[in-house]
C-alpha cells in the first residue's frame, strides 16, 4: 500500500495494463509530448514509444471512432478526451457506434475500449469546461460507466475497464486528480464494476454520492454526526452501469431515508434515476421522500462566488438530510 | 486535377472467368435490389431501403480489387457490398425481412449489414460515421504489422461531414493503409452535388489533407477495378491513404421514400443508357441468349433468397436483450446492467418471464402474424412525411376497429 494521488493511480493503471497486454494503446490530445493536460499520462510516451502513446489532432469524434474501429479489429484502445465537455463532439461515435455496434450487428463485433475524460467545476472555467455530464452517458445502453472518487478506485476500476470486453466510459474528476489516497501496489488490484463502496456506516440516513460528491458527502456526514447527532451511511456506487442497487436498497431498508448527491444538472440526472429506482423497489422502506442535491440548473458561471453556489457543498447536503427528518 | 485515369471503356479486361463472375455478381446485386424493392412494396421489408441500382460497378469493381483479408466498410446502401464480399443472399435477404438468420440477426436491417467472416465490417446508418472506424481498422492492421488494407466506401454527401476532414488528416498523418472511396452518385439524398459542395471534384478534396486523389468512371467496372487496384496497391505498399472518387448514378430514389422531385426523368434516362451491367455485357461480347441465361440465374438465386427469408423465423421475443453486452466477470447477463424495474430483472428468469409479464409481447405476435401474410400491405407512399401520416391514420383505424 502506498499513498499516491488520483492522477498517479490512473497512471499506474495505464502503465501496468500496457505492460500486461501489447494490444493496449493510448490515443488522445496532448497525452504524449505534453504528458497530458492533467498529467495522467506523464512518462508513458517515454516508456512505451509513439506507437502506443499517440498524440492526436483535436478531432474528438474521429479519435473515438478510430478507437472503435481498432477495437473491432483486435486492439484495446484507451482514448483520452481532454474533458467531458469535449466528448460532446464525439457523441455520434460514442452513442451511435461504440455503444451500438455489438448489438446492431447481432453480437458479431466486440468493441473493447475505454474512453477516459475528466469532469467537474471549481476551477472557474466557465460554461464550456465545467460540467458534469455522467447522466448523458448513463442514458445509453451498450456501454459501462465508471465514476471513481478515490485513488484506489481510480486505479482498480481503470484496470477492470481496460480488461473488459465492453466499451467503457470512464469519468474522472478534475478536483480529484490532486487528491491522495492509499493504493495497493498489487498489479492485480482490479475492482469489479457493479460493487458500491460504503464509505461510512450509519443507521440514520443513506447518502449516495456520485463522482466527487462522494467525497463531499463524506465531509457532510462528519458535520451531521458532530452537529446534529445524525449518523449517515455514505455510499459511493463507483460504477453507474452496472449499478450496485442492492447495496443502496439494503442501506435504505436500514435507514429509511435516502439523499442523492450529484454535481450534474437535476433534470434527467443520475439522482432522478436513482430516486425512481429506490421508490420503485423500496417504497415501503421510506419514511421520507427521496431527496436530491444537484448542481444548479444552469450553464456554469465563471465568477468565483457564483460558481461556488452553483454546485453542491457540505451545507446543502446537511440541509437536505435534515429536511428528511422534519415532519412532513 | 490530381491523377486522371484513361478514357472510359479502355481498361484492360480481366480473364474470361473473372469477367463472367463480375458480370454475374453485378446481375445478382441488380436482381437482389429489385426484389428487395418489391418486398418493401409488399411490406415484407420495413424501415428505410436504399437501393444501389445503377451503382453495381462501383461495388464489384472495388470488391474484386481487394484481397480476402482486406477490410471493407460501407454505408446504409450496402446490400451489394455484403453480397459482393461473399455474403449469402439468403441471409442478406433475411436481414431485410428482420429474421434471426439475417446477417445481423435482425438487429440491423437494411442499413446495418455485417459479415465478420468475409471482413465486411458493416454498413452504417450515420452519414460519414464510418470514416473514423475505417481509419481505426487500418491503424489496427498497421499496429499488428499486417499488410491488410481497409476500403471505406461513402457517398458524396458524407464528404461534407466533419469526419471527412478529421479522418483524412489523421490517416495521412499516421500513414494508414486505407482507401477512401467516395461513390459520387451526384446527390446527397435530394440535394445535387453542385448545391451541396463548393468543390465538386471530390477526389481533389484530399489534397489539403495530404491524401492524393484518383477518379474513375463508376459506371465502368473495369475502370473502377483498375483504379481501385492501384489505390489499394499504393495504400498497402506505400503506406498511405488514397481518396478514390467513382462517378456514378443511382437509377432509383435515395430510398424507397423518395418522390424524386429534385431531378428530371430525362436525366435519369440519360444515365440509364450507361447501365453498368449492359455496358459490361456488351464489352464482353456476350450473345443475348447468354446474357439472358446469366440473368436468369441471378433471378433464380434471388427467388431462392426471398423464399428462404420469408420462411425464416423471427428472433425470439426473449432474445430482445441479447448482444447488448459482452458477458464476462463484470457483466454476467444484461440484467446485471439494467435495474429499471423490480422483480422481473433479477436473473435469468427474465427470459421466461418476458412473455408472461411484459404486456407488449402481444404486439410481437401481431407483427409476426402480419408478416406471414402473402401480401401484407399496399405499396408504400412516396415520401416519408406521407408515410408517417398514413401510419398514424392506420393506427387510428385500428383503434376504431378495436373500439367497435
Amino acid at each position: 500500500m502506498a499513498v499516491v494521488r488520483y492522477r498517479e493511480a490512473l497512471n499506474q493503471a495505464l502503465r501496468e495494463e500496457m505492460q500486461r497486454d501489447e494490444r493496449v494503446f493510448l490515443m488522445g490530445e496532448d497525452i504524449g509530448v505534453f504528458n497530458g493536460a492533467f498529467k495522467v499520462t506523464a512518462g508513458l510516451l517515454e516508456e512505451f514509444g509513439e506507437k502506443r502513446v499517440r498524440d492526436t489532432p483535436i478531432s474528438e469524434n474521429t479519435i473515438v471512432g478510430m478507437g472503435v474501429g481498432a477495437a473491432m479489429t483486435g486492439l484495446r484502445p484507451v482514448v483520452e478526451l481532454m474533458t467531458i465537455n469535449f466528448s460532446l463532439l464525439a457523441m455520434d461515435q460514442i452513442v451511435n457506434h461504440m455503444a451500438t455496434i455489438h448489438y446492431m450487428f447481432g453480437g458479431q463485433a466486440k468493441v473493447p475500449m475505454v474512453v477516459r475524460m475528466p469532469q467537474g467545476a471549481g476551477h472557474q472555467l466557465g460554461p464550456t469546461h465545467s460540467h458534469c455530464l455522467e447522466a448523458l452517458y448513463l442514458h445509453v445502453p451498450g456501454m459501462l460507466l465508471a465514476v471513481p472518487s478515490t485513488a484506489a478506485d481510480a486505479k482498480g476500476l481503470l484496470k477492470a475497464a481496460i480488461r473488459d470486453d465492453n466499451p467503457v466510459v470512464f469519468i474522472e474528476h478534475e478536483y480529484l486528480y490532486g487528491q491522495r489516497g492509499d493504493v495497493p501496489d498489487d498489479d492485480d488490484h482490479v475492482i469489479q464494476f457493479g460493487q458500491a463502496a460504503i464509505r461510512r456506516e450509519g443507521a440514520d440516513v443513506t447518502v449516495v454520492g456520485i463522482s466527487r460528491m462522494a467525497v463531499t458527502a463524506e465531509k457532510a456526514a462528519d458535520i451531521l454526526a458532530k452537529e446534529h447527532e445524525i449518523e449517515a451511511e455514505v455510499i459511493d456506487p463507483r460504477t453507474l452501469r452496472p449499478l450496485d442497487l442492492d447495496t443502496i436498497l439494503e442501506s435504505v431498508a436500514k435507514t429509511n431515508r435516502a439523499v442523492i448527491v450529484e454535481e450534474g444538472w437535476p433534470h434527467g440526472g443520475v439522482g432522478a434515476n436513482l430516486a425512481a429506482l429506490i421508490q420503485e423497489q423500496a417504497f415501503d422502506d421510506l419514511d421520507a421522500p427521496v431527496a436530491r442535491v444537484t448542481g444548479a440548473d444552469l450553464p456554469m458561471p465563471y465568477s468565483k462566488p457564483l460558481e461556488q453556489i452553483a454546485y453542491p457543498h457540505e451545507p446543502q447536503i446537511v440541509e437536505a438530510v435534515l429536511a428528511t427528518f422534519r415532519d412532513l | 486535377m490530381a491523377d486522371v485515369t484513361q478514357e472510359a471503356g479502355t481498361g484492360q479486361l480481366p480473364e474470361p472467368d473473372a469477367a463472367r463472375e463480375w458480370l454475374e455478381t453485378m446481375m445478382l446485386i441488380r436482381r437482389f435490389e429489385e426484389r428487395a424493392g418489391e418486398m418493401y412494396a409488399k411490406a415484407k421489408v420495413g424501415g428505410f431501403l436504399h437501393l444501389a441500382i445503377g451503382e453495381e460497378a462501383t461495388i464489384v469493381g472495388a470488391c474484386r480489387a481487394m484481397r480476402d483479408d482486406d477490410y471493407l466498410i460501407s454505408t446504409y446502401r450496402s446490400h451489394g457490398h455484403a453480397l459482393a464480399r461473399g455474403g449469402d443472399p439468403d441471409r442478406v435477404m433475411a436481414e431485410l425481412f428482420g429474421r434471426d438468420e439475417g446477417v445481423s440477426h435482425g438487429r440491423g436491417g437494411s442499413m446495418h449489414m455485417f459479415d465478420l467472416e468475409n471482413r465486411f465490417m458493416g454498413g452504417y446508418g450515420i452519414v460519414g460515421g464510418n470514416l473514423p472506424l475505417a481509419a481505426g481498422m487500418a491503424l489496427a492492421s498497421d499496429y499488428q504489422g499486417l499488410d491488410e488494407v481497409t476500403v471505406c466506401v461513402f457517398g458524396d454527401g458524407a464528404a461534407n461531414q466533419g469526419t471527412f476532414g478529421e479522418t483524412l488528416n489523421l490517416a495521412a498523418l499516421w500513414k494508414l493503409p486505407v482507401v477512401f472511396m467516395v461513390t459520387n452518385n451526384q446527390f446527397g439524398m435530394g440535394t445535387a452535388l453542385e448545391r451541396h459542395s463548393a468543390v465538386t471534384d471530390l477526389h481533389r478534396r484530399g489534397d489539403g489533407f495530404g491524401v492524393p486523389g484518383l477518379r474513375c468512371d463508376g459506371m465502368d467496372v473495369v475502370e473502377t477495378h483498375e483504379v481501385m487496384r492501384e489505390a489499394i496497391r499504393r495504400a498497402r505498399e506505400d503506406r498511405q491513404p488514397i481518396l478514390v472518387e467513382a462517378i456514378t448514378y443511382r437509377f432509383r430514389g435515395h430510398s424507397m421514400a423518395d418522390p424524386e422531385e429534385y431531378r428530371t426523368k430525362e436525366q435519369v434516362e440519360e444515365w440509364r443508357k450507361r447501365d453498368p451491367i449492359n455496358v459490361f455485357a456488351e464489352r464482353l461480347g456476350l450473345e443475348d441468349d447468354e446474357v439472358e441465361r446469366l440473368d436468369g440465374q441471378a433471378v433464380e438465386r434471388v427467388d431462392q433468397a426471398v423464399a428462404f427469408a420469408d420462411k425464416a423465423p423471427f428472433p425470439a421475443p426473449e432474445s430482445l436483450y441479447d448482444h447488448i453486452y459482452v458477458f464476462g466477470d463484470q457483466v454476467q447477463g444484461w440484467y446485471s446492467v439494467d435495474e429499471r424495474s423490480a422483480g422481473v430483472h433479477k436473473g435469468e428468469d427474465e427470459r421466461s418471464l418476458a412473455e408472461a409479464e411484459r404486456g407488449p409481447t402481444e404486439h410481437y405476435h401481431q407483427a409476426v402474424e402480419a408478416a406471414s401474410k402473402e401480401d401484407v400491405g399496399e405499396k408504400k407512399p412516396a415520401d416519408e412525411a406521407q408515410a408517417e401520416d398514413e401510419d398514424a391514420e392506420e393506427a387510428e383505424d385500428q383503434d376504431e376497429e378495436a373500439e367497435e
